[in-house]
């Protein structure tokens, strides 16, 4: 059987056992129409040049139903965090280890809202991700059943953040979330998914977050991807801005043998503006890809862009940031920086900021870096009796936390800024020199 | 600036100057591509066995292949075998001796784009090797050369005289099969130029050829070849103009340098062939393969060009960096209106250690016209200190022109310093209001401003054609631009 074989029986088995909804029905049947015609995207395809995904197809991945307490996810909450949360395991809502009692927002999963209520998600579902943007989005689709739904109203805000915990446990797990933002007219939620394996099983996520931000309204998305060295991670974000919409997306990239990230948002309303920060580190043998893409629809809008990666081992990052500028959207404001340090000689970059304007009235700029340490700056350090290892550590901190000081929410970022403490060599002397 | 807009296609519009047909009689094959018509190519041109061989060998490899669509370019499907593969001036049969020989048509249509041959060759001390159509016909300061023991000859010619040299290094630069334009022009090149630079020889003149494209439906398929021996130097320049022809033109060229130890080479281009109406009606396809390897240590290529002509413009001058402590560079100005497309950029790929590069570039976007960047920084594993820095800026003027940057980088190598910047934006309220508040007329000022924006390229042209490039943007501009 070919793995496009295999994914497409996975995919009809799980989506026999969701909702049964008319129109769900036609969308998933068409995405696996599209599955089934593009299969999984290999190195011609210019989008996945840099990344082979052949080890996906090559294990039997397949649904693991996985036995979770609340012990085992205490360690992954961000310690000082103090927000409602939703538990998926494997890819499944676990009711027992959720907790939700904010005010101001709709949280549920949305298996449960597709059994009652569909109707509330038809508008979004389905048609912010294009199916057949990819086959890793298309086999999402075709097999949609469960993920978070997050709503809020018009001119609410959430009281407090959400944690989306994925975990996967056991190995070989197939998990395929599916979440939906939704932000009415000047509403504001923040939003955190966290990824994390149980042990170090190999094992296969497959996302797809669609975010809906209209009029006044504000979300602020982060990523934490910690998963497995051994684990395969296709993720993909695609959001909707309306008029002075707001859209902050914060991507952190630390696990995974392959993780590959889209991350896409379309600027629809005059007025609108993204943030997009990202940081990966890569090292052993990993390899980790982010594709962004910025649509400049309308005039008037702004985004942001600042992705930073740290190379080490034998890993590989890949980075392909867009930023599109339709023929009518005058009086655009781009800015993209990509800045990467390379340490190790086994180690690769290949990175491609690219821009595509069909106007003459904007102000774009994009920048790239592949570099190494400044020795300046390690001469000041040694002269000051820090030892080189120690010295080189605090240079990579520096150099990566300048990403993470762009997250708003602290527990987040502190949590953070350890983790990435402890990843580097004499992280006990870091920590007294940070501190 | 009041009504911006109509005013600046007012004066980015403007016809073709340069578009005229020397009516002379030619020798042209019917149209048609296959291993006979490669044959008789082969056989007019009195190619030794092993030269018919290699372009057999293209030609059977190119069948194999299709064409390139990855490009940001609209490519009408082009019948290949609606081509005629082979055409040279009748005159040529008399073999003209000197300049009084040639016939006096031609020379007219060098006249007619200011560019007389006896002044230009006696005034300017430059040595014209002019490419008409296909053939060679015309060669100056050949003497001058020659004491210098440099070899500078059509390619025809290069065959005969010294196949040893062509031989040697003809393909291993750009191999036969590299890409689909490359595989063609390699079962088909008609002619070239070659030039051998022997050993601790300064080239004691800069070289010139003059392209121009004539008769209708004869695709051009030039080759060139330049080998830079140990220690020498050679600037080349190249220039192209073509006439108004209604139907689209194929012009699929190789250009393959060579440099040894210690040796540098420049080449620079001018290319304003004829860019179409603003319908894209007509207009050259502009399809070219360009590569240099610094195959010796411490060696230097230089890309310069400028390009404002063509209706499609596909072409990466490249550089191999191989030897330790070689140099690549690249600067072009490359300008899109009416409705021109240009997909264009470079290739740096370093391999040997301390090898550097930069890349300067500068696209300007008028009209409906298209522009897109593509260039590849790649730093091998082995290449330690490698150095890169690119620079791409583009410059829009329009509501509905089109600029687009794809940089590709890829670094296997901690040591390699590579940095790119890229910035589009149009000519600014302030700088206008600047200059027109001083007394500048609208189109003095677009001319000025367009000026200093590609400043940095232009600089690198040698003098003449620096000249030539500045009133080529100038004219492509406007219309009334003095």
């Amino acid at each position: 059987m070919s793995a496009t074989e295999h994914f497409a029986a996975q995919v009809r088995a799980s989506a026999r056992a969701g909702a049964d909804v008319a129109w769900l029905n036609q969308t998933r049947e068409q995405a696996l129409a599209s599955f089934e015609q593009m299969g999984l995207p290999t190195t011609r395809n210019e989008h996945w040049k840099y990344t082979a995904i052949k080890p996906i197809e090559k294990k039997a991945f397949a649904a693991v139903v996985g036995h979770v307490g609340i012990d085992d996810i205490q360690p992954f909450l961000f310690e000082g965090l103090d927000a409602d949360r939703m538990v998926f395991v494997n890819g499944a809502y676990h009711h027992g280890l959720s907790r939700i009692a904010s005010e101001g927002v709709r949280i549920a999963s949305l298996a449960a809202v597709l059994a009652d209520d569909a109707a509330t998600v038809e508008p979004y579902l389905g048609k912010i991700a294009d199916p057949r943007a990819s086959g890793f989005a298309a086999l999402n689709t075709a097999g949609l059943v469960d993920g978070a739904f997050v709503h809020v109203e018009r001119n609410q805000a959430a009281a407090r953040p959400l944690l989306l915990l994925f975990v996967a446990s056991g190995n070989d797990a197939f998990a395929q979330p599916r979440n939906l933002i939704v932000a009415d007219e000047g509403g504001s939620v923040s939003v955190i998914e966290h990824y994390v394996t149980l042990g170090q099983g190999a094992h296969f996520t497959n996302a797809v977050t669609e975010i809906s931000v209209a009029a006044n309204a504000e979300v602020r998305h982060y990523k934490v991807q910690q998963e497995s060295d051994k684990a395969f991670h296709i993720a993909t974000l695609q959001a909707d801005q309306a008029r002075n919409g707001r859209l902050h997306s914060y991507q952190v990239s630390l696990g995974g043998a392959i993780a590959r990230n889209d991350v896409n948002t379309r600027l629809n309303g005059e007025g609108a503006e993204a943030e997009m920060n990202g940081l990966y580190l890569v090292d052993g043998r990993q390899h980790m890809d982010f594709h962004t893409n910025i649509e400049h629809v309308v005039p008037h809008c702004i985004s942001r862009e600042n992705y930073r990666g740290v190379l080490d081992g034998r890993g590989r990052g890949v980075f392909n940031g867009k930023v599109h500028v339709y023929e009518n959207a005058v009086k655009t404001d781009s800015d993209m920086s990509n800045k990467n340090l390379l340490l190790s000689s086994n180690a690769e970059i290949d990175t491609k900021p690219e821009l595509e304007i069909y106007n003459d009235d904007v102000k774009c700029a994009h920048g790239a870096t592949i570099g190494q340490l400044d020795e300046v700056h390690m001469f000041y350090l040694r002269s000051r009796g820090i030892d080189p290892v120690a010295a080189r550590s605090l240079l990579v901190f520096a150099f990566a936390n300048e990403v993470l000081q762009t997250l708003p929410l602290e527990a987040v970022r502190t949590t953070l800024e350890k983790t990435l403490i402890a990843r580097l060599p004499k992280a006990d002397h870091l920590d007294e020199l940070v501190q | 600036m009041s009504s911006t807009a109509q005013e600046l296609d007012q004066l980015i519009g403007k016809e073709y100057k340069e578009g005229f047909v020397t009516d002379i009689e030619a020798d042209t094959f019917e149209p048609g591509l296959n291993e006979d018509v490669i044959r008789r190519l082969s056989a007019i041109k009195k190619e030794p066995e092993w030269l018919l061989e290699w372009r057999l060998e293209a030609f059977r490899h190119w069948q194999t292949m299709v064409g390139p669509d990855w490009a940001k370019l609209d490519v009408p499907p082009i019948d290949y075998q609606a081509l005629s593969y082979y055409s040279a001036p009748k005159s040529k049969k008399d073999g003209p001796k000197s300049l009084d020989e040639v016939d006096p048509k031609l020379l007219e249509t060098y006249e007619k784009l200011g560019i007389p041959l006896e002044e230009r060759a006696a005034l300017a001390g430059i040595a014209v090797d002019a490419v008409f159509d296909s053939v060679s016909v015309a060669t100056t300061f050949k003497d001058k050369l020659n004491d210098a023991g440099v070899i500078f000859c059509s390619f025809s010619e290069a065959v005969q005289e010294h196949p040893e040299l062509v031989k040697q290094y003809l393909g291993t630069v750009v191999p036969q099969g590299d890409n689909f334009f490359a595989a063609l022009n390699s079962a088909v090149f008609s002619d070239g130029s070659f030039i051998y630079i022997p050993k601790g020889t300064r080239c004691p003149m800069e070289l010139s050829t003059y392209f121009r494209i004539n008769a209708a439906n004869t695709g051009q398929f030039e080759r060139t070849l330049i080998v830079a021996d140990e220690g020498s130097y050679v600037s080349y320049l190249e220039g192209c103009t073509a006439p108004r022809r209604d139907e689209n033109q194929l012009h699929a060229a190789v250009v393959e340098l060579v440099a040894l130890d210690n040796a540098q080479i420049k080449y620079s281009t001018v290319q304003n062939w004829y860019p179409g109406d603003e319908e894209g009606r007509g207009g050259i396809y502009n399809f070219v393969t360009k590569r240099a390897e610094c195959r010796g240590v411490s060696s230097k290529v230089s890309w310069t060009q400028v390009e404002t002509g063509s209706a499609i413009t596909w072409k990466y001058p490249s550089c191999v960096l191989k030897g330790d402590n070689s140099v690549g560079e690249f600067y072009s100005v490359a300008l899109s209106t009416l409705k021109q497309q240009a997909d264009t950029g470079t290739k740096m790929v370093h391999i040997g250690k301390n090898t550097s590069s930069t890349i300067i570039s500068k696209g300007i976007s008028a009209m409906r016209g298209s522009n897109a960047y593509r260039g590849l920084v790649k730093v091998a594993k082995g290449a330690d200190n490698a150095r890169n820095y690119t620079q791409c800026d583009s410059l829009l003027m329009g509501d509905r022109c089109a600029a687009h940057t794809f940089p590709y980088m890829e670094v296997a190598n901690p040591t390699a310093q590579v940095e790119h910047e890229a910035t589009t934006s149009k000519i600014s309220d302030d700088q206008m209001f600047y200059c027109t508040s001083r007394g500048i007329s609208e189109e003095d000022a677009v001319s000025m401003i367009v000026n200093g924006f590609c400043k940095e390229v232009i600089k690198e042209l040698p003098m003449e054609f620096a000249v030539e490039a500045q009133k080529l943007l100038g004219v492509s501009l406007e219309g009334s631009v003095g």
